[in-house]
């Protein structure tokens, strides 16, 4: 009950400022104009987005993702508002899931408001809807955790500016350690064992997977499991903060 | 109502409270009073269960903040040192905010809201953004989510500062007046107000009481009828 209150107000929080529209604008420009431009919408013919349409969307999230979570625990620090949430009846726990969730909701809705793109496929020619419904649930995927990311981030400074700095390097990062170029490079640097472990941390092999329409578990767990840690780590740092 | 037991508190080799320990009954508004730095919002942030002592207990209705720091905190009010708010909220939406997560709801939070606003006396700029508002009005705002679920007990942590003289005289008579029927504990650095609000007051020093009793024995203890010769006295001067 508690986490939907604050779910509501971070919310309304987004959408009475200027923040949420300039994001999602910037995001259906970007996504569209790469789709357009770089992706060869029109000469490829690929009706199932895979390469024109979704594959654009980590480079996208990794830069614009962190602008949407960079204020979850940043400013409640810089202004002193911590210091309600903190001696309300409620949790902790409570609180980052409703934060978290409002913050998602905000890139819900800019990937639901790229729906023109979906009905120009399949006016044009026959997708299956599947493997594109399985893209969007990639995309969001690889956002929430790119989300995650920043909110841990947001839990140890009380500067917005930082938190953002640092949390686009470890996206950038993870958007990255997917390419073939980058994994010779760090090869050469350092042991193979600690290639392999940088290379866990990327995010293409598991949002391809969801973006070609298969649905693979230890995709899902892979998600879900770096999401947690984060949320775990994001509840663990406050309370740290505090003690 | 208020029973601090042997409360510490460390911060690395610095022990900002030592040892501290007071009461606080129905009916009694007590002055917190002490130098910078002399460990009152520390002692504050601790009641209200903000972070946890390193040992001694706070017990709010006769609930302990370490043990049951959920239940505590539903006994409690309180206005943190700065006033912190949510710019981006109007004040009527702030406080509606407050009342929901304080599990007020229906009609039971309109009329919370409302009667927080009218104690107040923010009717004016109730529907009006908080960033938009002066100190003062920000000041208050806090204060009314304070007492939205009428807590038996009253945190207060220099409610009074940045007010101007007029608004300083109506926190004070809002607090004589709350103070009859709950028991508030309030930190000031303006020692005319122990005599103006308060019923009993204690001096911190380096985290510990360095006196305590009711304005008029203050006063009497001071030698020279003067309650700032006593702080100059019993205070580091230094911090």
């Amino acid at each position: 009950m508690t986490s939907l209150t604050i779910y509501r107000r971070e919310l309304s929080s987004y959408f009475s400022q200027p923040t949420a529209y300039a994001i999602i604008v910037v995001f259906l420009l970007l996504s569209m104009g790469l789709t357009f431009s770089f992706g060869n919408f029109m000469r490829v013919g690929d009706a199932s987005l895979e390469w024109t349409f979704f594959f654009w969307h980590p480079w996208i999230f990794m830069l614009l993702s962190p602008a949407v979570g960079m204020k979850l625990w940043s400013d409640e620090q810089r202004t002193g508002t911590i210091e309600l949430l903190g001696t309300f009846p409620l949790s902790t726990w409570s609180a980052i899931i409703g934060k978290y969730l409002a913050a998602a909701t905000v890139w819900l809705a800019a990937l639901l408001l790229t729906f023109p793109i979906m009905l120009t496929v399949n006016y044009l020619g026959d997708p299956d809807n599947g493997a594109i419904l399985a893209g969007y649930i990639g995309s969001f995927l690889v956002c929430c955790t790119f989300l995650a990311i920043t909110m841990l981030i947001s839990a140890c400074t009380r500067d917005q500016v930082v938190c953002l700095i640092v949390s686009v390097v470890i996206c950038v990062g993870m958007v990255l350690c997917g390419y073939d170029d980058f994994t010779r490079e760090l090869g050469k640097a350092v042991s193979p064992t600690a290639v392999e472990a940088v290379l866990s941390f990327g995010v293409w092999d598991h949002f391809r997977s969801l973006n070609q329409g298969l649905f693979r578990l230890q995709d899902l767990v892979w998600f879900s499991s770096f999401i947690m840690v984060c949320l775990l780590g994001t509840s663990a740092i406050l309370s740290a903060k505090r003690s | 109502m208020i029973e601090v037991v042997s409360l510490t508190k460390q911060f690395g080799s610095k022990r900002a409270v030592d040892n501290l320990s007071f009461t606080v009954n129905k009916g009694e508004v007590l002055g917190f009073l002490g130098p910078n730095g002399a460990g009152k919002s520390t002692t504050m942030r601790m009641i209200t269960g903000f972070f946890p002592p390193t040992s001694g207990d706070a017990k709010v209705c006769g609930v302990s903040v370490i043990d049951n720091p959920r239940v505590a905190k539903t006994k409690i009010g309180y206005l943190p040192e700065s006033a912190p708010l949510y710019h981006d909220m109007t004040v009527l939406g702030f406080l509606k905010f407050c009342a929901s997560i304080r599990g007020l709801g229906g009609s039971a939070k309109k009329e919370a809201v409302e009667r927080a606003i009218e104690t107040c006396f923010l009717g004016t700029v109730a529907s009006q953004s908080i960033h938009t508002l002066s100190k003062g009005y920000r000041h208050r705002t806090c204060l009314a989510q304070a007492l939205l679920h009428d807590p038996e007990v009253l945190i207060l942590d220099e409610p009074t500062d940045g007010l101007d003289p007029n608004q300083k005289h109506e926190v004070r008579q809002l607090i004589k007046r709350l103070g009859q029927t709950k028991a508030i504990l309030f930190s000031t650095h303006i020692l005319e107000e122990v005599e103006a609000a308060c019923t009993r007051a204690v001096i911190v020093d380096n985290g510990k009481i360095v006196a305590d009793g009711t304005p008029a024995q203050l006063i009497e203890q001071s030698g020279t009828g003067s309650l700032t010769d006593l702080f100059r006295n019993l205070t580091t001067q230094d911090t």
